[in-house]
């Protein structure tokens, strides 16, 4: 069944044609995150896809990760362009190399995940949290529920592993 | 730099195809007309420009957003009957990739003569990370993970990947700064060029910032405007009115693996000119060092750079040293977008540096220089304020245009007989 819910006062819907996202957002609504995991190769996939990029075989399954990587890269917003976020800058969009299948099936290659930074509660990370993070910081997963069974995931600092002396930041500060 | 390649080694269309015209509006905000008036008026200019008439065309390609009118309804107000059009989806990257499209529909003797165009109200209607669509438009499966995190415009898909060549590389903001303060040098000879002042590099790093690491002036100009260009057999090309640009080679819109989600398979700070630069160079027979004019597709300070190192125009890593070293400034050893290009003369999705690659090729760019008694200017090589912008005795042009980190065209065109 499509579902619909909202998402910082932006509606979303999800079309039931739509099966790979549906799986993905409402694993995400139980508070997982769980990524394709091909039924022919084994190797796991994001986003979310209609056959495996390495084989092309159309069958997988949805397979649990740690929710836990590294910041691998990112951007920080300080113009908006959607009014939804224009409440909160300056956002960072991370692009988060989970722990899972690095450097598989090629050198440089890796389970990465385009996401906003967040507090534990699940809201746009404020100013000073986001002037603390950059390329290196470990970060791990949390949901902020949508609606009807679904979630957006989003990061935080993971304060269970160690973290580095100083992540890499663009060089203005 | 010749190399054998599999499947894409056919040196026969080396120099058979040309660009014999080229037409332009005005690079404005604010057209005052939509874009089925911009497109008309461009090609047009451009038919007249080559010296045919509408008659001699009956080809028509063009490229959009869904932002701009398709080519049946431009041929039908200038009363063009076409043996072939087609309309694709796309933006950067698309011209260098029509041109390619051009001379295999030509090649296959379904139309002898196309002319392409783009036509936007890139200012007045739709603007650079705009929906498109109303407000109130839900998110739905894939938008989910880009609108749904505040990813929409191309500095935000863009972003990571400059941000880690800074990381990789030790690229700074102040070497990348200097792609728009030579762009703005560059515009500040162009009478046509939307921004023709000039900036500091300081100018650049105290502009406020959109999304780090992309200030304000790193980021191209948002215009409205109509260009066209006219490709050719290069047999044709001997009747028309100007020295033509003759196409020795060209990349169609090549990708990196998993075009679409180029960010999973890395290095991220590599772009898809790593991948084209190795059929743009065999095909064309010349390396980059060959190449004595360029223009690199400069959405942003960033993809100018980029490019420039990933199609070998410097050692992988060393694109901040390129671009800073005055290399790429009129008078230096390799001009970049000599009109100014896309941070400053105007935004045409790639259109305007190829049409200034074809002026610079023809000996013709219409800077302010004196016009002589053939029509043509007497170009003074002073590339001070106000004055000349054409490339001394230029022979090769190189044309690298970006439509995302993961996917990009390329051309390179010789100065005719």
């Amino acid at each position: 069944m499509a579902i619909a819910g909202s998402y910082l006062e932006m509606p979303v819907h999800l079309d039931d044609l739509d099966q790979e996202h549906l799986e993905f957002f409402s694993w995400c609504g139980k508070h997982q995150l769980r990524l394709q995991k091909c039924s022919n190769c084994s190797l796991m996939r994001f986003p979310p896809t209609t056959a495996c990029p390495f084989c092309a075989h159309p069958d997988a399954t949805w397979e649990p990760v740690s929710g836990r990587g590294v910041v691998y890269s990112y951007g920080e917003v300080h113009h908006a362009i959607q009014g939804a976020f224009k409440p909160h800058l300056p956002y960072m969009l991370l692009l988060v190399e989970l722990d899972e299948q690095r450097n598989r099936p090629n050198e440089y290659d890796g389970l990465r995940v385009q996401g906003n930074l967040a507090t534990a509660d699940g809201l746009l990370a404020p100013p000073e949290l986001v002037a603390e993070v950059g390329i290196g910081t470990q970060v791990k997963v949390i949901f902020q529920d949508m609606g009807d069974g679904i979630a957006m995931p989003l990061w935080v600092v993971d304060q269970d592993v160690e973290q580095p002396a100083q992540p890499w930041r663009y060089p203005d500060e | 730099m010749e190399q054998e390649l599999d499947a894409t080694s056919h040196h026969h269309l080396r120099g058979k195809y040309a660009i014999v015209g080229v037409g332009e509006t005005e690079y404005s905000r604010g057209s005052g007309t939509t874009t089925r008036g911009l497109g008309t008026r461009a090609v047009r200019a451009a038919v007249q420009d080559a010296g045919l008439s509408m008659s001699d065309i009956d080809g028509m390609l063009s490229y959009s957003f869904n932002d701009s009118t398709p080519s049946p309804v431009i041929a039908g107000d200038l009363g063009i009957r076409l043996n072939f059009h087609m309309d694709v989806y796309g933006g950067g990257s698309s011209i260098e990739a029509l041109v390619g499209i051009a001379m295999g529909v030509i090649e296959a003797g379904m139309c002898k003569t196309v002319v392409i165009y783009r036509a936007m109200n890139g200012f007045s209607q739709v603007r650079i990370g705009g929906t498109g669509r109303g407000p109130g438009s839900p998110m739905s499966g894939g938008a989910l993970l880009t609108r749904g995190i505040g990813l929409s415009s191309a500095g935000q898909m863009f972003c990571q990947s400059f941000m880690r060549h800074m990381y990789d590389y030790g690229t700074t903001p102040e070497q990348v700064a200097h792609v728009k303060v030579i762009h703005a040098e560059h515009a500040a000879n162009n009478p046509k060029a939307y921004y023709q002042k000039e900036l500091t590099v300081d100018d650049v790093l105290s502009s406020r910032m959109i999304v780090k690491p992309l200030h304000l002036l790193d980021c191209c100009v948002e215009t409205d405007n109509g260009v066209a260009i006219i490709v050719t057999s290069a047999e044709r090309a001997r009747d028309c009115r100007h020295t033509p640009a003759v196409i020795q080679s060209v990349v169609c819109r090549c990708c990196k693996p998993r075009a679409d989600m180029h960010y999973q398979s890395g290095p991220i700070s590599t772009v898809a000119g790593h991948f084209a630069k190795d059929i743009l160079w065999p095909n064309a027979g010349v390396g980059p060092e060959d190449i004595q004019v360029t223009g690199s597709y400069d959405a942003f300070t960033f993809t100018t750079m980029m490019q420039l190192e990933d199609y070998g125009f410097c050692q992988k890593g060393e694109g901040g040293d390129y671009v800073s070293s005055g290399k790429m400034r009129l008078g230096g050893e390799r001009p970049n977008n000599t009109s100014g290009g896309h941070l400053c003369e105007g935004y045409t999705h790639g259109v305007n540096m190829v049409i200034e690659n074809v002026r610079q090729l023809r000996h013709d760019v219409d800077d302010s220089c004196p016009i002589g008694p053939d029509g043509k200017r007497q170009h003074t090589y002073d590339y001070s304020r106000g004055g000349c912008r054409q490339v001394k005795d230029v022979e090769l042009s190189a044309n690298l245009g970006w439509g995302t980190p993961g996917m990009g065209s390329a051309m390179v065109m010789a100065r005719g007989t």
